[in-house]
């Protein structure tokens, strides 16, 4: 765990960092956001001790990182920065292992691991081995700069804007890449940059820096659906919720308590139920509370010269279900495409009616956002 | 004709000038690498020292060979020392100055990555600063050993030696193969040296970060 207690840094006058407190969790990733200037960079730097702290204590599993060497504490701790920094008259192999190199293991492990890592990041050492910086591109780039921090096995990884400097697409290819890597290695990863869709896609947690203080530290689906201040709100694109269906569940959105009617109920009691409510369906839900099926005024109408019918005879039955509330609006929206419906009822494990998500629910959440 | 009769005759001397030219240039040089070097390594290090001892430096250069011998003898007396000397203080310029842009030039970003990822400053110095300064640093002794080639010819008129000495004595016994036989020499040295150094600075040019910001 790395520790902040109530860290400042000042630059002569001018207070980079004021007075923050805050606790990073072992294994997760935080992304650190905020416009420029907020301290987010010397918050992350003085991790490493690149920025020393004016006042206030930093402490890494306890140990206080100012008795720390510096020296040792950085050789432990892997760093990524946006422009790469890889060295140009170092081949990617002896890019990749100088952290193990100043940690003197010896060359056949250091060759070993330069190999392993390369073919982690997805760049197989036959033929990349021997090459020159020059000679990547700037996504392969990238990759060698997180296979070089990953050299030593660090458990903190300290990553500066590292996808900042490259086209959209490339850097969205390493994001998953990085999410991939993330879930593969058990790391602490402190995360900075300027983007909130990365922060939101990347971050197990995101702290949203402000003038050298913390608004929020929150994970991004309370953050999305509850920006403090107004500051988080201006700061997150309106439509951030929009783009991140994936934080919105059945149980927030569904229609809670929706119009029942018995099976056994005759088609005029329906569609007098159906006037009343105002609704254009009926949830069709036996004595003992259990869900058979839906009715629509569709059916009723079609079948309105047959006198004799009981709903039970007309309803739609067989009809998929969702019992998972925690189900997210994206695969609810994917499971009425699959199954070719508009309104899905919300069961609980005993088939019980909790409530119905229908098509206009979604959309007009979605479009709401 | 008169010129190749007078080498025939004179091919021992020619061959002892040449060396003792070689000395003196290269014993200059030297020195001058191993103070100017180190000292262009310190101003990067305290910056508010770089321009007083540039500054310094560019005395040195801007005083007119002769003057400077001039100005030495009294002190030093004739001979090989006080041109080593004032050679020396020639060659220092370009070395402090190219050791001193070299290093500057090294990106920032890259010494960052390099001490973050825990490397102590002599590494930083000694693996990323110099390897990537180090063509410039070469391109300042190959300046340095060019000038100093041209003025060692001039120390042989306070008694230094070198070819200097069969250009002075051509001119004062109007005979021009004599001096053709100190110059063409001193020229061609300077030259081959210039081309060499050329060489070894193309070999030490880190390849380029063309496509790092």
């Amino acid at each position: 765990m790395i520790s902040f207690q109530n860290v400042t840094k000042k630059f002569d006058d001018f207070v980079a960092v004021d007075d923050i407190s805050i606790d990073f969790e072992a294994g997760e990733t935080i992304v650190l956001i905020g416009p420029s200037g907020c301290g987010k960079t010397t918050t992350l730097r003085m991790i490493n001790h690149l920025v020393k702290a004016t006042e206030g204590k930093i402490t890494v599993d306890g140990n206080n990182i100012d008795e720390m060497d510096e020296v040792e504490l950085r050789r432990n701790i892997g760093y990524v920065i946006q422009n790469v920094g890889l060295f140009p008259h170092m081949t990617i192999a002896e890019n990749v292992s100088l952290v193990p190199y100043l940690k003197k293991v010896s060359k056949e492990d250091r060759e070993k691991r330069a190999r392993e890592l390369l073919e982690f990041v997805g760049m197989p050492a036959e033929k990349f081995y021997d090459r020159y910086p020059e000679e990547l591109s700037g996504g392969q780039q990238q990759r060698i700069g997180v296979a070089r921090a990953l050299a030593s096995d660090p458990d903190i990884i300290l990553m500066d804007e590292p996808f900042g400097a490259l086209d959209p697409i490339t850097r969205s290819i390493l994001q998953d890449e990085f999410l991939q890597i993330r879930d593969e290695l058990d790391k602490t990863i402190i995360f900075v940059t300027h983007d909130i869709d990365e922060a939101l896609k990347l971050a197990d947690k995101i702290v949203i820096m402000k003038d050298g203080k913390i608004v929020q530290y929150d994970t991004p689906e309370n953050i999305i659906k509850n920006p403090l201040h107004g500051f988080v709100e201006e700061f997150l694109d309106h439509d951030s919720l929009l783009k991140h269906p994936e934080y919105i569940y059945v149980k927030d959105i569904m229609e809670k308590d929706p119009v029942t009617i018995s099976p056994d109920s005759r088609y005029g009691q329906a569609l007098a139920k159906i006037k009343k409510a105002n609704v254009n369906r009926l949830a069709v839900v036996d004595d003992h509370e259990k869900f058979v099926g839906f009715v629509t005024l569709h059916h009723i109408l079609n079948h309105l010269e047959d006198e004799q019918v009981n709903l039970e005879d007309i309803m739609k039955t067989d009809l998929p279900i969702i019992t998972d509330q925690e189900m997210n609006v994206s695969q609810v929206l994917s499971l009425m495409a699959d199954e070719k419906v508009g309104q899905l009822p919300v069961l609980d494990a005993q088939g019980k009616l909790l409530g119905v998500v229908t098509r206009a629910i979604l959309i007009d959440i979605l479009g709401k956002n | 004709m008169k010129l190749l009769n007078f080498l025939n005759n004179n091919l021992d001397t020619l061959f002892h000038l040449i060396i003792e030219h070689l000395q003196m240039t290269g014993t200059a040089l030297l020195i001058a690498i191993l103070i100017g070097v180190p000292l262009g390594i310190l101003i990067t290090r305290y910056r508010r020292l770089a321009e007083p001892i540039l500054a310094i430096a560019n005395v040195f250069q801007t005083i007119p060979s002769i003057a400077f011998f001039g100005i030495l003898i009294p002190i030093l007396g004739i001979g090989k020392q006080t041109a080593i000397l004032v050679l020396f203080l020639y060659a220092l310029l370009p070395i402090i100055k190219n050791t001193y842009t070299g290093i500057e030039g090294v990106s920032p970003s890259m010494v960052d990555a390099a001490r973050g990822m825990g490397m102590t400053d002599m590494q930083i110095l000694r693996m990323i600063e110099l390897p990537q300064a180090l063509s410039v640093i070469m391109a300042g002794i190959r300046v340095s050993t060019v000038i100093n080639i041209g003025t060692t010819t001039i120390a042989a008129y306070i008694g230094g030696g070198g070819l200097g000495e069969f250009i002075f004595k051509g001119i004062q016994l109007y005979r021009n193969e004599m001096i053709l036989a100190g110059a063409i020499p001193a020229a061609l040295l300077a030259i081959i040296a210039d081309k060499i150094l050329e060489y070894v600075e193309i070999k030490l040019t880190p390849r380029s970060a063309g496509k790092l910001k």
